[in-house]
């Protein structure tokens, strides 16, 4: 449980550092072309890989079940534009019908 | 030129609806993170931290088994963004310290994405006004779903485990524009594809930022 509270601290004060560090070092060196290049482009890897992660990953194993058509359901919804409220929804709800049916 | 509180005020009115959307999606952060952190902490972190990317993404950790450490990194990394969202918004602050702090802690994507006026510059009243709703709905949304999911019976029956990445997808879309980015996000879902069977949980979203650093170095 200690573990969590650490996670919880740990991620309130370095949120709030990033947030204000542009902010508040105004007047201060920017970051270097390089690395605000990467800071720009971590978003795009990071959520790839998290999605990957929550649809294939069970434990140290990969596998294929309802999640995936849960998560094809949001890929369309996201493309027509469907608003998040729609895409959030009714992948959970593909995906429970779909381990209802099975 | 309409004054500070008239912004804040449509600001407001332009977040209702992503304040609605935010609210189901905390609901969910509230059922999935219970199991994992009890019914206190999921509150404490969503009235602190706000930030639905880290918060899943931390929680995805902690629930699949990895450290605190890998939890936080992952956390850190996906809200490595606000650095540079923080770095473009700095110039349209104005003020003391304190009073440009205080608007930019309320910064999240869908405010900061609303509030740019298309030349480099924002309107710092109006991103806040636009947060003051997803504010409300995250940790109203949290609280509901802390109490509400013990009587769900089993989260997975009803697939929120697919709101997770579902949310994450949506995240994506509006991240991964443009070629670079296109290549980055392809590269870490490769990576994260290839080394969750052999590393432990945590892990490969982390080495993920790896694709980042391999886009940044091309020219593409």
């Amino acid at each position: 449980m200690t573990a969590v509270w650490v996670v919880i601290g740990a991620l309130a004060l370095s949120t709030a550092a990033l947030k204000l560090a542009g902010p508040l070092s105004l007047g201060g060196r920017p970051l270097p072309e390089w690395a605000l290049t990467i800071v720009e482009l971590l978003a795009s890897a990071l959520l790839a890989a998290l999605v990957v992660v929550e649809t294939f990953g069970k434990g140290r194993s990969l596998v294929l079940d309802a999640r995936v058509l849960g998560v094809a359901f949001a890929v369309v919804a996201v493309t027509r534009r469907a608003p998040m409220i729609v895409v959030v929804l009714g992948a959970a709800a593909v995906t429970a019908v779909a381990r209802l049916l099975s | 030129m309409e004054g500070a509180g008239e912004r804040r005020r449509a600001g407001i009115r332009r977040g209702l609806p992503f304040g609605i959307a935010v609210f189901a999606i905390a609901v969910s952060f509230g059922v999935l993170a219970r199991p994992v952190m009890g019914p206190v902490a999921p509150i404490v972190m969503s009235i602190f931290v706000f930030s639905g990317a880290a918060q899943f993404g931390a929680l995805a950790v902690l629930t699949a088994g990895g450290s605190a450490g890998a939890a936080i990194a992952a956390g850190v990394l996906l809200n490595a963004r606000y650095l540079a969202m923080g770095l473009a918004l700095a110039p349209s602050l104005r003020g003391r310290a304190l009073s440009r702090a205080a608007f930019a802690m309320p910064t999240v994507d869908a405010s900061w994405a609303a509030a740019s006026r298309g030349d480099g510059t924002f309107d710092p009243s109006y991103m806040v006004g636009v947060s003051i709703p997803q504010y409300a709905g995250w940790v109203l949304g949290t609280i509901a779903g802390v109490l509400i999911g013990p009587r769900l019976g089993d989260p997975n029956a009803l697939g929120l485990d697919a709101l997770f990445p579902a949310f994450f997808i949506a995240l994506l879309f509006d991240e991964a524009r443009g070629r670079r980015r296109l290549v980055a996000a392809g590269g870490g879902a490769g990576i994260a594809l290839v080394l969750t069977p052999v590393v432990p949980a945590g892990l490969p979203i982390l080495a993920a930022a790896a694709a980042a650093v391999a886009a940044s170095r091309r020219r593409w």
